[in-house]
């Protein structure tokens, strides 16, 4: 079987994002990021450096953070996205997002949706982080504002919500 | 910040990939690195290959006495297999993949795009400096601002290998499966890197540092059973506590007597080479010995054994010292 090369001109794509299943028609060349943002309008998923040097980006691709922006759309299809847009239900806020308002888990917010986004990823896999593993968990998302302290007290205040909550 | 066009396909067997490859046709594992560098304009391949969709090589299996690593395994499902993370003779290779990038970036990356990824000097993924690495005319480092560059090896490029699993995976004497249109081929990393050189060089002006051909993948990575009875370390120093690229890194793996005698040495380091940098002076130094206050003051001096500091990166030599000591003092404490 000879291999299946698709572009470079645009190729329809389904994308379950948030679980919802989008259409776009989009080149091979184009990342997730820019699909989001600018096919899509979800802009809640930030650019910062576009480099993977920031966390601004981070989504969860198939229940693990990645950086959308190093990531190509292309190869998403089939696998189950999660955005910042996908993270409350309805008008009701994720415990990680209520407690980064609580806490002043943040100054300008441009870091914020990568931030709650990486959070969330990290408490669905341990529920009750330890501080090593909180700061572990959270490394890959930069915050040129220096709101750490606010966001490891907010990621820990939403650790014991959703214990209380589940108990 | 534009990508060129290209176009892109999903591997469903290695025999169909190592037919496509090319110069102009590139494997993609996470793309952590190639998608920054086609962003860059620095690389412009007219078709990727997903290694990714291909069924073997994404788990560890056991393999003479050691392990075979899958090349497409991501660095965070490395460090999470059991085989690996409950292994004392792997724990330099944990230490290097855990310490390498982010999270993020750990679950985007495979280990072979780690062993392959480029260099990190600000020259060179300029896209405005036509540094000699990719096909100008001189290392801008050499006498510019190198405070991150290498101290060993010369030139003409002074850019250090970025990889940390690549240190500690050469200190346990791995080596690598290459699969390619003829066949397969196994090489020790000691082979695999080569210093860059004016006649090795991609059709876009690239001078390598692997002997990797534009139609081979590297399929996986095999740790030998001599490293099992061994002992492992890694240390790596940095300017920020995490995700950040070594300034230097030392790997070490001994293997030593019941009388506590250094039966076996390797050792190796990153940050400081343009490949992964054997230490076979200091190999040599803790070689019959045991690990006295003495003996690990004659390793830390033959550790930095045919240094050549640039103009801003001195500080590296002794940070090499500190970082051999602080490996070999992990089993000196009791
Ligand atoms: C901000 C940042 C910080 C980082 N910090 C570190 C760090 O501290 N330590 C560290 O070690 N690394 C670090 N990295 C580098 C990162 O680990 C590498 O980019 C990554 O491991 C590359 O793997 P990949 O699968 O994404 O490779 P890709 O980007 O997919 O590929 C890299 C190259 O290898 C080729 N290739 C990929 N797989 C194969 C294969 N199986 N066979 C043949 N060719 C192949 C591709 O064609 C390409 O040329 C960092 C990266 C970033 C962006
Ligand atoms: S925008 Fe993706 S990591 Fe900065
Ligand atoms: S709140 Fe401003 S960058 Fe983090």
């Amino acid at each position: 079987m000879a291999l299946n090369f698709r572009g470079p001109d645009a190729v329809p794509l389904t994308l379950q994002i948030n679980g919802e299943a989008h259409q776009v028609l989009v080149e091979p060349r184009r990342t997730l990021l820019s699909v989001l943002r600018e096919e899509l309008g979800l802009t809640g998923t930030k650019r910062g450096c576009g480099q993977g040097q920031c966390g601004a980006c981070t989504v969860i691709l198939d229940g693990e953070t990645a950086y959308a922006c190093l990531t190509l759309a292309i190869e998403c299809e089939g696998r189950e996205i999660v955005t910042i847009e996908g993270i409350a239900q309805g008008d009701a806020l994720h415990p990680v997002q209520a407690a980064f308002i609580q806490h002043d888990g943040y100054q300008c917010g441009f870091c914020t949706p990568g931030q709650v986004v990486s959070a969330v990823a990290l408490l669905a896999h341990t529920p009750q982080p330890s501080e090593a593993e909180i700061r572990a968990g959270m490394a890959g998302n930069i915050c040129r504002c220096g709101a750490y302290p606010a966001i490891i007290r907010s990621v820990r205040a939403a650790a014991e919500t959703m214990a209380e909550q589940e108990g | 910040m534009t990508i060129h066009r290209f176009a892109h396909a999903d591997a469903a067997s290695l025999q169909e990939v190592v037919a496509a490859l090319d110069e102009t046709c590139l494997p993609l594992g996470g793309g952590t690195d190639l998608v920054a560098m086609m962003k860059a304009g620095l690389m412009a391949p007219e078709r990727l290959v997903n290694l990714k969709t291909l069924p073997d090589h994404h788990g560890v299996r056991p393999g003479d006495g050691g392990w075979r690593i899958g090349a497409l395994m991501t660095l965070a499902d490395l460090a999470a297999d059991p085989a690996v993370a409950e292994a004392p003779a792997l724990a330099s290779l944990v230490e290097a993949v855990l310490d390498s990038a982010s999270p993020q970036l750990r679950t985007m990356a495979t280990l072979g795009g780690n062993l392959l990824q480029r260099p990190r000097c600000w020259y060179f993924r300029n896209p405005e400096v036509p540094c000699w690495r990719k096909g100008g005319r001189r290392c801008f480092a050499f006498r510019g601002e190198n405070k991150y560059h290498t101290l060993l090896g010369g030139g003409p490029c002074y850019a250090p290998h970025p990889s940390d699993p690549a240190v500690a995976l050469l200190a346990l004497g791995a080596a690598v499966r290459l699969s390619g249109p003829a066949g397969d081929r196994t090489l020790a990393l000691d082979d695999f890197y080569v210093t860059p050189t004016r006649d090795a060089q991609r059709a876009d002006g690239y001078h390598p540092v692997t002997v990797l051909a534009p139609d081979e993948v590297l399929v996986e990575v095999l740790i030998p059973g001599s490293a099992a009875n061994a002992r492992s370390a890694y240390v790596k120093l940095m300017e920020r506590g995490v995700w950040d690229f070594a300034l230097v890194s030392v790997a070490v793996n001994l293997a030593l007597s019941d009388a506590g005698q250094v039966a076996a040495a390797r050792v190796a380091l990153g940050g400081v080479a343009a490949v992964p940098w054997r230490a076979t002076e200091a190999e040599e130094a803790l070689l019959g010995g045991s690990l006295t206050p003495e003996a690990i003051d004659r390793a830390a001096e033959a550790v930095v054994a045919g240094t050549r500091p640039l103009e801003h990166n001195a500080y590296k030599v002794d940070q090499l010292k500190a970082a051999l000591r602080q490996a070999l003092r992990r089993w000196t404490a009791d």
